[in-house]
């Protein structure tokens, strides 16, 4: 993963944590404490989940090849 | 043809390499094109990529060249026995002395050529496991970064990137310019893969006719697909069309566009589905807290939590008539009391002097001395006469 992956979870990590928070909510097995805790971050997760969907503009890049061989990206416009 | 004497005619003899010419000549201007059709025999892939083979038919026979230039374009490998169309010119090889078809366009009879080697290299390669199920990579679910090869003319490109504007625009495309033919999408695999930086690839193409997406069909593609570290999705075509790559990929699309609508969720469902989880989320906490609070309530009004209550009221009613009860007794004995208290101070009333004084008796004092008896007074002695009033001075007579 990298460097900037690491600070903010994957949109799919989220999600992934969203729905197990949802679960053990739902199986209702747990502590009041823990349902409240539980609940607290299972609402953030789903407003950052939110937030990232709400992204408005696609972003293409067109694949370039460096003069060192390396491969990097350039921002495309609309054609 | 001129004539010519028969003394000339021997005179004139040709060399072998002049009548080998004038032949030359004759036949390549007679036959600069022609299609022949006839069953391949005698067929030699030689080393240098020329293919050499002998067309024949019931009757007769012709060799037949292909030159790698051209043999380099077939879609499919001649083999023996294959019925073919050829194209091409008759030339003469003087060194041999003989003549043969060069070849510029093969096509087998009956089945379409590239229906032919497509079936071919199908079997070929599901024969070594390229379609192998084992071997496809998951798709992931919510990639953050897709790839997506396509020709430069970009129909496919602007198809699948409006879909994903539309569905998950949250996704980066990160696309390789340009590519038509084979060798270029297999230079693009290899160059996003190098890259590393996408989830997944879509190796897209609008539709066409089969030798339009050839590409999709070659060998070296499929193997370029096989070999990928990165999922790749095969977009190639129209719905009807399967191409190689569809079976090798990880992933097929009918279309560029359906590639777009697999590869990512649609982000208004996806919306949905987080508004239903906070819903639900809202709901699961709502319901524990008032089975909580139901239990609670069962507590606080169950017989076994009730009942210190009941026994401190029980308490409290015996102390209250207790209390009454010692109020009563206490009142009742102050009047006792009072009541013994009147009787002695009457008793006490009655033994006062005074009141004896009162009823008419009075008391006799001689010098403040109580006089007790009448032989204690003499004739004129002074005495005091105490009554309940007052007092008298006298003096007694006798």
């Amino acid at each position: 993963m990298s460097p900037g992956k690491s600070r903010k979870e994957s949109f799919e990590a989220s999600l992934k944590r969203l729905e197990a928070i949802v679960e053990s909510l739902e199986q209702g097995t747990v502590s009041l404490d823990e349902a409240t805790e539980l609940y607290e971050e299972g609402i953030l997760l789903a407003k950052e989940c939110a937030e990232k969907l709400k992204v408005a503009e696609l972003k293409v890049k067109k694949l370039t090849k460096a003069i060192d061989g390396q491969f990097e990206t350039e921002g495309l416009k609309e054609e | 043809m001129e004539q010519l004497p028969l003394i000339a005619e021997e005179k004139k003899a040709l060399t072998v390499s002049e009548i080998t010419r004038q032949i030359k000549l004759s036949l390549e201007q007679r036959f600069p094109r022609v299609w022949v059709q006839g069953e391949i025999s005698n067929f030699k892939h030689h080393t240098s990529g020329h293919l050499y083979f002998t067309l024949k038919d019931e009757g007769a026979q012709i060799s037949a060249v292909m030159w790698r230039s051209r043999a380099e374009a077939l879609l499919f490998l001649p083999e023996a026995g294959m019925k073919v169309i050829a194209r091409g010119s008759i030339t003469v090889y003087p060194p041999r002395g003989n003549y043969q078809l060069d070849v510029d366009q093969l096509t087998p009879v009956g089945i379409g050529e590239l229906q032919l080697a497509f079936e071919r290299l199908k079997r070929k390669l599901a024969a070594e496991g390229l379609f192998d199920e084992d071997h496809k990579k998951p798709i992931p679910e919510f990639p953050e970064s897709i790839g997506i090869i396509t020709s430069q003319s970009g129909a496919a490109l602007q198809d699948m990137r409006s879909v994903l504007a539309r569905r998950f625009p949250a996704v980066e495309v990160v696309r390789v310019q340009g590519v038509g033919a084979a060798e270029e999408i297999v230079q693009a695999i290899a160059e996003i893969n190098r890259y590393g930086k996408v989830d997944v690839i879509i190796l897209g193409r609008g539709g066409g006719s089969l030798e339009d997406l050839w590409a999709f069909n070659e060998e070296i593609v499929a193997r370029a697909i096989y070999a990928s570290r990165i999922p790749i999705i095969s977009a190639v075509g129209h719905e009807i069309d399967f191409s190689i790559s569809d079976f090798v990929a990880d992933l097929r699309a009918p279309t560029p566009s359906a590639a777009a609508e697999l590869v990512v969720h649609d982000r208004a469902e996806l919306l949905e589905l987080l508004r239903n989880y906070c819903y639900t989320m809202r709901g699961s906490l709502e319901e524990k807290l008032s089975t909580l609070r139901d239990r609670v309530q069962g507590l606080l009004s169950s017989y076994s939590f009730n009942r210190p209550k009941d026994l401190l009221r029980e308490s409290a009613q015996r102390v209250d008539e207790l209390e009454r009860s010692l109020t009563l007794k206490f009142s009742h004995l102050v009047q006792l009391l009072h009541q013994s208290q009147l009787t002695l101070q009457h008793r006490l009333e009655a033994l006062n002097p005074k009141n004896v004084l009162r009823r008419g008796y009075a008391l006799v004092r001689k010098e403040g001395d109580l006089i007790t008896s009448a032989r204690s007074l003499g004739e004129g002695d002074d005495a005091t006469i105490q009554f309940h009033d007052g007092t008298v001075e006298t003096k007694v007579q006798s």
